[in-house]
């Protein structure tokens, strides 16, 4: 049964991506500019070269063996040239991807750390001053705008007290080699002298962003949870465990926690697109070498195989979160089964 | 005041004035929803109300204070930004920018969102899978991304940007519309409209609407929200708004380079982004609250 299941996501995956590619394909003819060029990223082709080019792309035949000649490109890693840089556009997102991932899981790690046990304090509490508090600050921590929240958090931390740096991942004092792009384990498996000087000054640099971003999933998981919870501890089956003589947290922690929290699981995935959005916007303000500040970029600079590109790989990336999440979601709950 | 009862009689209000006495009650949604309506009375009028011309530079008055700093002017209330614009006039008008635009596009997103989710709802089968697929495909496109994409398109612009933020909308409301009708389409009193032989236009506009209104109303205000910080967010990175325009994200990002020198014309920019949604929030979070209190009684 669970077989069939995934089978059907897994269809529904390929039916999910092929409409992307074709979006990302479409784009080539809706972007401004030269078809050739923006499938390519080639600048100044000489009318020879012209030629050869169209015969590869296929721009003579129809818009279905164009179609399958650009998936066979990505399929290959021959991406198109980035504009500003005339590199291969795929290894440029390698180049930076890491660096939005390596942000974005710290917060969304934060965010649960933070905002679950919050979640299950405000629910328990209800109508208490606590929740009230907790709600309080969970709804203003909701509508508080990201940019003017880090510039705040700028405003007081870095330039009245000066405690914590504004931009970067790291000091430029300090040179770590690269081997997996996320700085935290690169600079524990490195072998200069300076490791723990350059593991302070980058969970320096990470501790501003980090926080500016996992102030909204934060917030979002702990109006999710405290709901999720309430609705659960209406229960008859909390009445029972109650009636039948279990203490408070005893209830709790065996019939309310795995209940309440089946929900949030699924929030995650539904919550990744955002978290993305906002963590590019994060990046332009602190300077974060990611994949939002590189298509932010690309939109200054009227980079059209950069933006395909990263349309490409961002929405593959959240679609498959998604996907993860929902099949993560059906396994552990069982009510959610629909076969 | 209460009504004079001089004898017993079954007295059940309607459903609305039930919501509204719930939502009355909360004094924080309540104070949400008149500063919504100043709010949208400020975005309607702001041409009439400004006290200088928003564009107007004034090179003898950069950067005044605010007026209740010693150096500043009572005649610029919220004081000036680095090219000598009255920030008050330009915020005022930044409320039909930021605010007034946010829900001109929701209400666009709505619109077309009610049409398709009701399609989706009442039709059955492969069709309506095919189409939830699609839609699931949009609802994964981050929003700035599509802006984005949007925007190297078209080019950059507010308008531009408030299509991508309408497209980036419009999933949720689908969905939305479609759960609530497809639960309405369970209930018992629509299968007995059913029997009486109404017909599925029938169904949806007299039976099923008067029922997911409130439901709408709560999709608004949420998707309210996220249209003002879409906005906004559009605007400080330069992406949408342009430079003179009075954007509230894009005065902020303009008064970037002063930051030092004039804290107040980034602070209070943002200040009324942060207002206006706390303000949708609590008057979303009222409406929800309400509706659970009158399901209960």
């Amino acid at each position: 049964m669970m077989f069939h299941y995934l089978l059907r996501r897994l269809f529904l995956l390929s039916f999910v991506f092929v409409a992307l590619t074709v979006f990302a394909f479409s784009l080539g003819y809706l972007f401004p500019g030269d078809v050739l060029g923006n499938f390519t990223g080639l600048r100044n082709i000489s009318p020879a070269e012209e030629i050869v080019l169209r015969q590869q792309l296929g721009l003579d035949q129809s818009y279905w063996q164009q179609y399958i000649y650009f998936n066979q490109r990505i399929l290959d890693g021959n991406w198109a040239l980035s504009f500003s840089s005339q590199q291969n556009v795929l290894d440029e997102i390698i180049n930076v991807m890491p660096a939005t991932l390596e942000l974005a899981s710290y917060a969304l790690l934060l965010s649960l750390i933070v905002g679950i046990p919050l979640g299950i304090v405000a629910a328990v509490r209800k109508d208490k001053w606590l929740d009230k508090l907790i709600s309080g600050l969970a709804l203003v921590g909701y509508s508080i705008p990201i940019f003017w929240w880090a510039l705040l958090l700028i405003m007081v931390f870095s330039l009245t007290l000066g405690w914590l740096p504004t931009s970067g991942r790291l000091s430029v004092l300090y040179e770590i080699p690269t081997m997996s792009g996320f700085m935290l384990p690169d600079i524990l498996l490195s072998q200069v002298p300076y490791r723990e000087e350059a593991l302070v000054d980058a969970i320096r640099h990470l501790l501003l962003p980090a926080l500016v971003l996992a102030t909204y999933p934060t917030t979002v998981m702990i109006r999710f949870t405290r709901e999720s919870m309430l609705d659960v501890l209406e229960q008859n089956y909390i009445k029972t465990a109650r009636a039948k003589g279990l203490t408070r947290l005893q209830v709790l922690y065996t019939h309310g926690l795995r209940n309440a929290l089946l929900p949030v699981t699924r929030q995650v995935g539904l919550q990744f697109s955002t978290l993305i959005t906002l963590a590019m916007i994060t990046e332009v303000i602190f300077s974060w070498p990611g994949i939002g500040s590189w298509l932010i970029d690309g939109i200054y600079q009227r980079n059209f195989p950069a933006i395909q590109g990263g349309l490409l790989v961002v929405s593959s990336l959240v679609i498959a979160v998604n996907m993860f999440t929902e099949i993560l979601h059906t396994m552990l709950n069982p009510l959610a089964r629909k076969f | 005041m209460k009504k004079l009862r001089l004898y017993y009689e079954e007295y059940n209000k309607g459903p609305f004035t039930l919501l509204w006495k719930h939502f009355t009650q909360q004094h924080f949604a309540f104070f949400g929803f008149i500063t919504l309506l100043l709010l949208l009375l400020l975005a309607l009028l702001t041409p009439f109300l400004t006290p200088h011309d928003p564009y107007l530079q004034n090179s003898q008055l950069l950067l005044v204070p605010p007026s209740w700093q010693n150096s500043g002017l009572v005649s610029y209330p919220l004081g000036t930004d680095d090219l000598g614009r009255d920030l008050m006039s330009r915020l005022m008008l930044g409320t039909s920018y930021t605010f007034g635009l946010a829900i001109l596009a929701v209400l666009g997103s709505l619109i077309v969102g009610v049409i398709l989710g009701a399609l989706s709802g009442m039709s059955k089968g492969v069709k309506s899978s095919v189409f939830n697929h699609l839609l699931d495909l949009a609802l994964t496109i981050p929003s700035l991304l599509l802006a984005i994409v949007i925007v190297a398109v078209l080019g950059p612009g507010l308008m531009n940007t408030i299509w991508a933020i309408m497209l980036a909308l419009l999933p949720q409301f689908v969905h939305g519309v479609r759960n609530a009708i497809q639960q309405q389409l369970k209930q018992d009193y629509v299968t007995a409209y059913r029997l009486d032989g109404a017909s599925q236009r029938q169904l949806l506009l007299f039976v099923i609407f008067p029922n997911i209104w409130e439901q709408l109303v709560l999709m608004f205000t949420m998707a309210l929200s996220t249209a003002v910080l879409d906005i906004a967010a559009l605007g400080f990175l330069s992406i949408g708004a342009q430079s003179p325009t009075a954007e509230w994200g894009s005065m902020i990002a303009d008064s970037l380079d002063s930051i030092y020198l004039a804290p107040w014309t980034v602070a209070l920019p943002g200040l009324m982004i942060f207002i206006t949604v706390l303000a949708v929030n609590l008057v979303g979070d009222g409406i929800r609250v309400a509706m659970k209190k009158r399901r209960e009684n």
